[in-house]
């Protein structure tokens, strides 16, 4: 295994990049934090809606939390393929219908953290804020939302780590993430599937557990403050 | 998107292909179920367990599965884990559907993971109290968590782990990418074939929908008929 990561540890890094596209570790991080900063305020519209108090604009968006949630991402990723070079007009490359289909899904469940979020802040907090004369949008603004968005940051690192993972389904439209590379380097040995996933499984264990642990020290602190 | 035409991928062959793919789906959701729950039961309680080996044991399965990929574990059990078995085994396997064989591998120890942890949370919801009120009034253990904890905490495990299994019949679709002719795999198969590709992702994502919305209503009717009660 060391030797593989010995003469392989470039390209698992960043592809073939600088002679040809980035790829790589370096692309899978990318690709998902690029993902999950889109991702963000599309959740917290989608969020804000599904506690809309208004019905045209709370039942359309709550029907399409669940088509969502209830569809798999790969489906998504699909669809992204078929519809984005209708939509654009000319062909998209694999990394812009990954990040469409990866923004889309992932917008689907902020929405379901955001929603919870508001929801766990007590009534209270809004009744005070509306009798004190600011309108809906300020209370959602100044007071409701940078409450919530306390509670929900374990749940958004977590929620990091999951689309870590998902950028993984990039390797089935051969865009050149992390586990297509790793496949790559597999084809080139032939010999050494072990070692080349085994390599592959561990830089993701690495990665996400790292990231799930800094989760779970924000959850502990979270309620330590809150109590 | 000019003339929509299910018909076109809905005729018998296509449709034979289909429904396959869509059996083979619910198949591969039904063994990993069966297997990952026990699994899962036995993960959580080696994590609650007071001895130091068992709950070093299940944390590092849990952390393990759960923050390695799906895909990245299927590919791990279809290329690399054959050549670690023993020969007869190794052919055994390739005579035997590896690559469902190896679906369900890997779906199973993914879900058990997650599994795991909703079970073992649902038993730390329990107040210990209600474990020592049970001893103080003359129950054995067995009889303490079998009468007084594990009612309670039932309650509190079914609806997480409907909510995995959810995620469990949407990654099925996953196993595609080893050749498992599940119903994502027909998809990619009536497509080519057809050259429709809107029309065949439409159907196959209302099944996918179908049986998740009915996943869903399943969660919802267990959180009306049996709501976690405060003690």
């Amino acid at each position: 295994m060391i030797d593989i990561i010995d003469t392989y540890w470039l390209y698992f890094l960043v592809g073939q990049y600088p002679d040809g596209p980035l790829g790589g570790l370096v692309l899978t991080l990318l690709l998902g934090f690029t993902a999950v900063v889109l991702a963000l305020p599309l959740g917290v519209l989608l969020g804000l809606a599904r506690v809309s108090v208004r019905r045209w604009l709370r039942w359309p968006v709550t029907a399409l939390v669940y088509v969502v949630r209830g569809t798999p991402l790969l489906m998504v990723v699909f669809w992204a393929y078929f519809f984005l070079p209708s939509v654009t007009g000319h062909k998209t490359n694999q990394f812009t219908t990954m990040l469409a289909a990866l923004v889309f899904f992932n917008g689907a469940y902020l929405a379901e953290i955001v929603r919870a979020g508001i929801q766990g802040i007590a009534k209270g907090q809004m009744e005070c804020a509306r009798s004190l004369g600011l309108n809906y949008t300020q209370a959602m603004r100044y007071i409701i939302l940078p409450q919530a968005a306390r509670n929900m940051l374990p749940s958004l690192v977590n929620q990091f780590v999951t689309t870590i993972k998902e950028t993984s389904l990039g390797y089935i439209i051969g865009l050149a993430e992390l586990s297509f590379v790793a496949s790559q380097i597999n084809t080139q040995l032939l010999t050494r599937p072990v070692a080349v996933f085994g390599t592959l499984a561990l830089a993701y264990f690495i990665l996400c557990l790292g990231l799930s642990r800094i989760a779970y020290y924000l959850e502990v602190r979270r309620s330590r403050v809150a109590t | 998107m000019p003339n929509f035409d299910l018909a076109a991928v809905l005729t018998d062959e296509f449709r034979g292909w289909l429904l396959d793919g869509f059996l083979l789906s619910i198949e591969l959701t039904a063994i990993t179920w069966l297997i990952a729950l026990p699994l899962a039961t036995f993960i959580a309680l080696c994590r609650l367990s007071s001895v130091r080996v068992a709950r070093g044991l299940g944390f590092a399965l849990v952390e393990g599965f759960r923050n390695i990929p799906l895909l990245v574990q299927l590919l791990f059990w279809y290329f690399a884990v054959p050549e670690l078995l023993p020969e007869a085994l190794r052919s055994w396997l390739y005579e035997h559907d590896a690559e469902i064989v190896c679906a369900v591998a890997g779906l199973t120890f993914y879900t058990a993971a997650f599994m795991a942890e909703d079970i073992r949370s649902g038993i730390r919801a329990v107040p210990v109290t209600q474990l020592e009120a049970a001893r103080a009034l003359g129950f054995s253990f067995l009889a303490s968590m079998r009468r007084i904890v594990l009612p309670q905490a039932v309650r509190i495990i079914v609806p997480p782990l409907i909510s995995q299994t959810l995620n469990l019949w949407k990654n099925t679709s996953i196993a595609t990418v080893i050749g498992t002719a599940e119903l994502m795999y027909q998809a990619q198969r009536v497509e080519t074939a057809s050259f429709r590709g809107v029309e065949t992702f439409t159907v196959v994502t209302l099944a996918y929908l179908a049986v998740s919305l009915l996943i869903t209503a399943l969660s919802v009717w267990f959180q009306r008929r049996f709501p976690v009660r405060a003690s």
